[in-house]
């Protein structure tokens, strides 16, 4: 009998149908996704059974940590540097224009006012550790959380206020800010919860 | 597939026949694959797919302006109040409160057999009405648009319960979220937050003593 013959095999494998499926999720990636913007603080949302989901242009959101330190971020960058300038102008503070410019870029601010200037003056990564523990102060006879909004609203009529809270803030804080809100007469806004279905548990 | 075949004349020409050279391109497909997978691996840990739910709410205004006849007047026998406290439990009370009878005040929890089911009990007409209209809607029927306006004009409708939700300093927020998820599963169309009251807070105690509280608040 006569040996038989293994053919050799390339161990070539073509990459090109791989490549094709690489693409294709890549670009369903690419379309569907948003970025996650960077946040301070964790906030855990809870779960509601709402579906409506958030609109994605002239979102004003506010963040609630569970100590109760107010956040806010907005979706365009020109509404931030005017608001920033006339919140600036009711509290007595003037911004440069280098100041400004690097406000535009931030995510979320949430820092007093009158420490703002000091604030911008900072790197990075210096802003961060710092922005933690600071926040928008709410308090009474010091709301500059209520300046904020008025004056983003002044920028922006079609603004939509969105307050993201963590689900263990306590109640006396959200009624601080509703009750700001109110203040101003914004008596419609939303609230932002993960999704859960109706369970009959 | 990744192959390109090219027929080369070889250049020069000789004379007579010529003859023909098959160079054969094999383009690697495996770094494009590498960078791509990356890419891939980058959006995937950076990006979030779901937009985030949410929940409308219109509150009322504070506005001092408003005068008491412009306020609408709520049917004592058709409200009830939520009164959330920290924890799991939640007390409610319906029509006027009672601050003699330290029993008028209910504890409940935030589970299906808990609140859920005393107002859907109270909005059982409501309910019904709403279940038969996605049913339809399920059945192609109506289409949604008459679906969300015959159900606004059910929850919305006469003799309807109306809900006052209010909080204490030590709720927190999830139990506020809870409580207005609760008035969406139940089809509650008129629901308001409110400040809780030096009444409420009364209710609130009197019911932690058994009665011993609006004994000495009456011996006075």
């Amino acid at each position: 009998m006569s040996k038989v013959k293994v053919a050799r095999k390339s161990t070539r494998i073509d990459m090109t149908a791989m490549s094709d499926v690489t693409v294709l999720l890549l670009t369903f990636f690419m379309l569907t996704s948003t970025f996650v913007r960077k946040e301070p603080v964790q906030v855990t949302t809870p779960a509601s059974v709402s579906e409506f989901k958030i609109p994605e242009v002239n979102i004003l959101s506010i963040l609630i940590d569970p100590k109760g330190k107010v956040f806010m971020s907005m979706d365009k960058q020109t509404d931030m540097v005017e608001t920033l300038t006339s919140v600036g102008k009711d509290n007595g503070v003037s911004f440069t224009s280098a100041e400004l410019k690097k406000f535009r870029i931030l995510k979320t601010f949430g820092v007093p006012i009158k420490s703002m200037k000091a604030y911008l003056a900072m790197t990075t990564e210096e802003q961060d550790k710092v922005l933690k523990e600071l926040g928008i102060p709410t308090v009474k006879d010091d709301n500059q959380f209520k300046d904020w909004i008025k004056n983003a609203r002044a920028t922006n009529p079609d603004l939509r206020i969105a307050i993201k809270a963590d689900q263990n803030t306590p109640y006396k804080v959200i009624k601080d800010v509703m009750t700001s809100l109110q203040d101003l007469r914004e008596n419609k806004y939303n609230l932002i919860t993960s999704l859960k279905k109706v369970s009959d548990q | 597939m990744s192959e390109i075949q090219t027929n080369d004349t070889g250049g020069k020409k000789k004379k007579g026949g010529s003859k023909q050279k098959k160079i054969s391109v094999f383009v690697d497909f495996t770094p494009m694959v590498d960078m791509n997978m990356l890419l891939i691996t980058f959006f995937m840990l950076c990006t979030s797919l779901s937009k985030p739910q949410t929940m409308e709410i219109n509150m009322p205004s504070n506005d001092k302006k408003i005068t008491d006849e412009d306020k609408s007047k709520v049917k004592a026998s058709m409200a009830t109040t939520l009164l959330l406290t920290g924890g799991d439990s939640v007390f409610y009370f319906s029509g006027e409160p009672d601050f003699k009878d330290y029993n008028s005040l209910k504890q409940t929890s935030y589970k299906a057999d808990g609140i859920r089911a005393m107002l859907l009990k109270k909005n059982a007409k409501a309910v019904s009405e709403i279940a038969a209209l996605k049913q339809q809607k399920l059945d192609l029927k109506i289409t949604q648009d008459m679906f969300t306006k015959q159900a606004s004009a059910i929850k919305n409708g006469k003799n309807t319960p109306i809900v006052i939700i209010k909080a204490t300093d030590r709720a927190t927020y999830k139990n506020l979220i809870d409580a207005l998820d609760e008035m969406q599963i139940c089809n509650i169309g008129v629901y308001v937050i409110d400040t809780i009251s030096k009444g409420d807070r009364f209710l609130l105690k009197n019911r932690e003593t058994k009665g011993a509280f609006s004994q000495v608040a009456s011996a006075k």
